[in-house]
């Protein structure tokens, strides 16, 4: 277990350097946006991160709601909190990147727009978990999280239509992508992975501990009582 | 009733700390113990209301509660029925949720268990404007609209002026007679001093004492 | 009784209790009047603006009427606890729910029957499109909210701060809905554009979020 935590930290670490060296300097400047555009290749994969970790939470809601297996619930946990997180670099890149290209702040970019509602929804669903005072959190997050997922297409689907009466600008640019753009793109995503990986995997632990002590308490507080 | 092994926790706390009782049918059972002890959340995990953490609970040979709910009448200290309708409706209501039909029949019975706890059908107050007594009286009928074998009552006799309160000890004991079990959560135990099979005291989540007379059962 | 026959009992029960105690009905009914006031002070608009804008005004709106509608779906079985009643009975926890989601259906129905005269005569409103296509949006707007709103408030009552639980929870997943009904309704005002697309994704909306109520709301109900 250790072994392979110090592993994939190891990996992380040189991955992200290695995309950092090939965003900021490897990849060719683009023609009309100049170097602001490098902030794509921190956008669209963190984008891409938090839909894979919200995915992770969907999938762990259901095993949870169907087994009732306490590790599915902390994974769902975990995963939201760090889609969260990349969920919030989306939406601060974007803004960043937009304001020196088109000289405004936000567009209803389908990306940008989607990921909004994501961050609304995984917001409300750690709300959730906190205002909770029932025994039974898990089973209210799990249902919540699931509605949550269900939505995800019909947000899409009806912001993809918006666009199409209301057209903005397009964040990521339309068209085809230079190959070698492509190329640092997925390197870039590659290491994205491993860190929010590393991350959900330091979390995870976390939250077992926090539970396990917690448990602790309870049955120290019983025996106490006993004797 | 069969408890096994029941743990339930709320967070840090536990309410209830491994009970495991056997409890025969066609017998009134008094539980009694101080504030805290687990007495309510005992019988709202029999009822069926909470699930246990650990261990389980099986009556009538199910642990399935809500295979055998129709068999179970539930009375809690808030009157589980609605301020604003008179007794009839209340229970003309609630009458419909246990399967009863509509009409004719529903009536009957809704005033049969209304004159069995002592309290006029007809009367067309509403019920948050009964005096705690009445109130009480009137959940106790709700518990009874289904026939239940199973009867599970949590301070059935707080705030009920002593007259009340011996009558419905009498109805009790008479349903006790005539083939239910009963457990009994009361701060009152002595009014059912010389009806009750056993009295089971419990404290800090655990069932600490069992006996067919008071006074040994608070030792 | 029958699975529906046990939602209309209920229903049935929650209208006369309602119609009984007036005060709740008369207090929201007033503060539809004042959300229209409200906004009708600070959005005025010439007539041909209105017509963009209205649709959007006359959502929020409704929502805000909603929300207050929504609140109060379960104030009456959590006096006395009467919710424990219901569940110790063999009674489905759908027939509860959809009694209790058809009850708040009528309820924002009838306050949306009343907010839009007064929109259309502060706002000197007129569609251009199809008017009779309104009906269908509003139905199915208002049952968007309505399901999930009903849902929400069960999952609220097992939390702190309840009242702020339900409009956070709900917001959020009723954007796609929000999108539909607003852009539905705008594109009947003004005339421009169809508003099919809209409509099909209202229906979508509707019947993946009454299926997925009506799956797990025993699950949310026996959470404790």
């Amino acid at each position: 277990m250790k072994r392979g935590f110090s592993i994939l930290a190891i990996v992380t670490a040189l991955l992200l350097s290695f995309a950092l060296y090939e965003a900021l300097i490897a990849a060719p400047t683009e023609r009309t946006m100049g170097d602001v555009q490098r902030i794509f290749y921190y956008h669209v994969p963190s984008a891409w991160t938090a839909f894979v970790l919200f995915l992770i939470n969907f999938v762990a809601s259901v095993v949870f709601l169907i087994r009732r297996d306490t590790k599915a619930d902390i994974l769902a946990l975990v995963t939201a909190e760090v889609g969260v997180v990349f969920c919030t670099v989306v939406l601060a890149t974007g803004p960043i990147w937009a304001r020196p290209v088109w000289g405004i702040w936000w567009t209803w970019d389908l990306r940008l727009t989607l990921t909004l509602v994501l961050w609304l929804i995984y917001v409300s669903y750690l709300v959730l978990r906190r205002f909770s005072a029932s025994s039974q959190t898990p089973v209210l997050a799990a249902v919540l999280a699931i509605f949550g997922a269900l939505d995800v297409p019909l947000v899409y689907f009806s912001i993809w239509f918006f666009r199409t009466q209301h057209p903005s600008p397009v964040i990521g640019g339309g068209g085809s992508l230079d190959p070698r753009m492509a190329h640092v793109l997925l390197i870039n995503w590659a290491a994205f992975l491993c860190l929010a990986w590393l991350v959900c995997w330091t979390r995870y632990r976390l939250e077992v501990v926090e539970r396990e002590v917690e448990e602790a308490q309870a049955l120290e507080s019983l025996l106490e009582d006993s004797r | 009733m069969v408890a096994d092994g029941v743990v339930k926790q709320f967070g840090r706390f536990a309410a209830l700390r491994g009970v495991s009782a056997r409890f025969a049918s066609r017998r009134l059972y008094v539980i009694l113990g101080d504030n805290g002890a687990g007495k309510t959340t005992l019988l709202r995990t029999v009822a069926g209301l909470a699930q246990p953490t650990r261990g389980t609970i099986s009556i009538l040979g199910t642990t399935s509660v809500r295979s055998v709910c129709n068999q179970i009448g539930y009375m809690a200290h808030p009157s589980l029925l609605y301020d604003e309708m008179s007794g009839m409706e209340n229970l003309r209501y609630f009458a419909g949720l246990y399967g009863i039909e509509e009409g004719g029949i529903a009536n009957d019975r809704c005033r049969e268990v209304i004159a069995a706890v002592k309290l006029d059908p007809e009367l067309e107050r509403p019920v948050g404007q009964y005096s705690q007594g009445m109130r009480q009286r009137m959940s106790l009928a709700r518990a009874l609209l289904n026939d239940p074998k199973l009867l599970l009552l949590d301070e059935p006799f707080s705030n009920v002026d002593s007259r009340s309160a011996q009558e419905m000890a009498v109805l009790l004991a008479q349903m006790r007679d005539r083939g239910k079990t009963l457990f009994v959560v009361t701060h009152q135990p002595a009014l059912l001093e010389d009806i009750a099979d056993e009295f089971v005291r419990m404290d800090a989540g655990k069932i600490v004492n069992r006996h067919a007379k008071l006074r040994v059962a608070c030792q | 009784m029958s699975f529906f026959g046990i939602t209309r009992a209920t229903l049935t029960k929650d209208v006369r209790l309602e119609w009984r105690s007036k005060d709740a009905i008369n207090a929201m009914l007033f503060f539809s009047l004042l959300v229209v006031v409200i906004f009708s002070f600070s959005f005025d608009p010439t007539a041909e603006e209105s017509r963009r804008i209205a649709g959007g005004l006359v959502w929020v709106a409704f929502l805000f009427a909603a929300i207050v509608a929504l609140n109060q779906t379960w104030a009456r079985e959590l006096r006395n606890q009467v919710l424990d009643a219901y569940r110790v009975s063999p009674a489905p926890a759908n027939a509860l729910f959809l009694a209790k989601a058809f009850g708040n259906f009528i309820f924002v129905t009838v306050l949306e029957a009343l907010m839009t005269p007064l929109f259309i005569v502060f706002y000197k409103l007129r569609a251009l499109g199809p008017t009779w296509e309104l009906l269908p949006i509003a139905a199915l707007g208002t049952w968007a909210l309505v399901v999930n709103g009903t849902f929400f408030a069960a999952i609220s009552l097992r939390t702190r701060s309840r009242e702020i639980m339900l409009p956070l929870l709900l917001f959020p997943i009723s954007i796609p809905a929000l999108l539909g009904m607003v852009n539905a309704t705008t594109a009947i005002l003004t005339g421009e554009g169809s508003a099919r697309f809209w409509i099909a994704l209202l229906v979508a909306y509707d019947v993946v979020f009454t299926i997925a109520c009506l799956l797990l709301f025993e699950t949310v109900l026996e959470a404790e």
